[in-house]
């Protein structure tokens, strides 16, 4: 009898494996990348939640006096067309980009996993029909499927964080049911039903838990899409109802006429969306990168 | 291959069907009355109620439904709302100019990403990869309107090297023959107008072509650095061919293919991003038209479009589809 093969990596690693989690958030530590973007993320939702405590000035409060302000000591992002702080205005945004981010994202992962979760669980007719629903979805384009919802149900946070959810929800339906259908060859699943697990046991015990890891990364790259199509929404003029309200794409709508003349309308809310998109991408990278086997070195 | 062309024809007849369906309940099911949108706020309900009937509105679902299927399948798109021109032939008419924007777009971001991912490949770890990735991150990171809305300001206002919004120069008298700017221009034997249309281009395709820069930039390089790994490349190397000749003919032969299908998904990508994109250059193509229609509440526009979009979107994966049987014959006979 031979001896089995052990990789050297694995021989010369001191520490023991603390299973998939324990040692996906280790590499992930180390991912220098990846803290960058939980930095950014951090100060995303520190923005969002202590925005009352940080803002200066109330968002929706300003005099035409100080309107279309350049940068100052006063007012370090200037004011818009109302005279309102735009930093505050950016603070509050926040909060804004990360109610609608999450819960789209937290509607399309529920939606899309059910569905997928359907699809590869149970196989056969189903699988065909809803995979068949899923093709519909997928062959509108992304912002122009949010476009048509919003458009249609009206405008609101509700009907935004519903639209960008749908975005999502083919692209999760997806990768759950791609990730179940592998697992149900696999020899622990075809053991414990060998040994008379029933199709929900097998489906919630076994490959279900296996399965969420390929989810989980693309949760977190979806987040930056999410808060780069609620913008897009705002910017499109389908926002929140209420005009007054700081939303980041919105505000960059009113920086359109006065690209000449107060560029740090354009500058600010700007970067905001783009280091908090970044934030995401960069930590789902980061997860991808840790959470993959294949990727451990 | 004739087999799987039509096998792949065939399947994408039920998508279009559920999308037909998707779209006519999007107008019947949810809040909100066309008739009601067509003649206004203010109109009288029994107005509003002749209407309905004139519609057909009152009909039972299905038979609405099959009528609007007929009506599909006849070519009418419907109406606008607004000054009751038909869909169908205001899409002919502004198509071009989409068509025109999302092929530059495509040409910056294939004509870029391709050279630069593959050097990202070959020079892997280092810190030109590094920065090629960086590239890569903020060009996923950046919204279009954002990236549109820089360039504008850096290019058209602080430098004042091109210009902000339109396709072409307006006091420009082009004959308007095909609709394409460019085309036209050349008909015209109007080498400057064709330059004008050049120039209105760059910044639109720039924005619009950044996210797919992105990704094939992304899935270039990881498509190319998995291939070298592969051990034919290491035979190759082996048997002593010269590098030029294992990535001509090892390489990139079979580093195409995830490359190929990107390019193909992109394209659904670029005629959402055109939607943005035409809204911030003023650019009067489709995108703009399905903007203004959701501002007028003009209904059968926003449907018609969309289902347009879905054809085009639908067309090319099939396209794509068989040119990766093309390029690898184990798909074919799977």
């Amino acid at each position: 009898m031979t001896t089995p093969a052990i990789p050297v990596a694995i021989q010369s690693d001191a520490r023991a494996s603390r299973g998939l989690w324990g040692d996906a958030v280790r590499r992930l530590v180390r991912n220098r990348p990846a803290l960058l973007g939980l930095f950014f993320i951090a100060v995303f939702v520190l923005a969002a939640i202590f925005a009352p405590f940080l803002a200066p000035y109330p968002p929706n409060e300003g005099s035409l006096v100080n309107r279309l302000q350049t940068p100052s000591r006063e007012h370090i992002m200037g004011t818009d067309l109302q005279g309102r702080d735009e930093f505050s205005r950016i603070l509050y945004g926040a909060q804004v980009s990360l109610v609608a981010g999450v819960s789209s994202v937290v509607v399309g992962v529920l939606i899309g996993g059910t569905i997928g979760a359907l699809a590869g669980g149970i196989g056969g007719k189903v699988d065909s029909v809803l995979m068949r629903v899923v093709d519909v979805m997928l062959s509108i384009p992304g912002i122009l499927l949010a476009i048509g919802i919003v458009a249609w149900l009206d405008r609101g946070l509700p009907q935004i964080i519903f639209a960008v959810a749908i975005v999502n929800v083919p692209i999760f339906a997806r990768i759950l049911r791609g990730s179940l259908l592998s697992l149900r060859e696999s020899d622990y699943v075809t053991a414990s039903r060998s040994l008379g697990a029933s199709g929900s046991r097998l489906l919630l015990r076994h490959m279900l838990p296996n399965s969420l890891t390929p989810l989980i990364v693309a949760c977190t790259l979806a987040l930056a899409t999410a808060i780069i199509d609620v913008a897009g929404l705002g910017f499109l003029g389908l926002g929140p109802p209420d005009p007054r309200t700081p939303e980041w794409g919105t505000m960059l709508t009113d920086s359109t006429k006065f690209l000449r003349q107060a560029p740090w309308l354009l500058f600010f809310p700007g970067a905001a969306i783009v280091i908090s998109a970044i934030g995401f991408n960069l930590l789902g990278d980061g997860m991808r990168e840790s959470l993959d086997p294949r990727m451990r070195r | 291959m004739t087999r799987f062309i039509v096998r792949r024809l065939l399947g994408a007849i039920p998508v279009l069907f559920g999308l037909s369906i998707i779209l006519f309940c999007f107008i019947h099911l949810l809040p909100g009355d066309p008739a009601q949108a067509i003649l206004g706020q203010h109109a009288t309900p029994e107005r509003v109620a002749a209407m309905r009937a004139y519609m057909g509105l009152d009909d039972p679902l299905w038979q609405q439904y099959l009528r609007y299927l007929n009506n599909l399948l006849h070519g009418d798109l419907g109406a606008s709302v607004i000054n009751n021109q038909p869909v169908l032939k205001e899409l002919i008419s502004r198509f071009p100019a989409t068509i025109e924007l999302t092929v530059a777009a495509m040409l910056f971001a294939a004509g870029i990403g391709i050279p630069l991912g593959r050097y990202a490949a070959r020079h892997a770890q280092s810190w030109s990869d590094g920065g090629v990735t960086i590239i890569s991150l903020l060009g996923i990171s950046i919204p279009v309107f954002v990236l549109g809305l820089t360039l504008q300001y850096i290019f058209a206002v602080k430098l004042g090297l091109l210009p902000a919004s339109g396709r072409i120069d307006p006091r420009a008298n082009l004959e308007i023959k095909t609709n394409f700017v460019l085309i036209d221009s050349l008909l015209m034997g109007r080498p400057d107008l064709f330059l004008d249309g050049i120039s209105h281009l760059i910044l639109p395709a720039i924005a619009l072509g950044s996210i797919p820069l992105a990704i094939i930039t992304r899935i270039t390089r990881a498509s190319v650095l998995d291939v070298t790994n592969e051990d034919y490349v290491r035979t190759a190397r082996a048997k002593g061919l010269g590098e030029r000749r294992i990535n001509a003919r090892h390489v990139m032969r079979n580093a195409w293919l995830p490359v190929v299908t990107v390019l193909g998904l992109q394209v659904g990508g670029l005629l959402a991003g055109a939607v943005i994109t035409e809204t911030v250059f003023g650019w009067g193509g489709v995108g703009r038209y399905v903007v203004d229609g959701i501002g007028n509440r003009d209904y059968f526009v926003v449907q018609s479009t969309i289902l347009i979009f879905a054809l085009v979107f639908l067309v090319v994966n099939l396209l794509v589809d068989i040119l990766y049987a093309v390029l690898n014959p184990r798909i074919r006979y799977a």
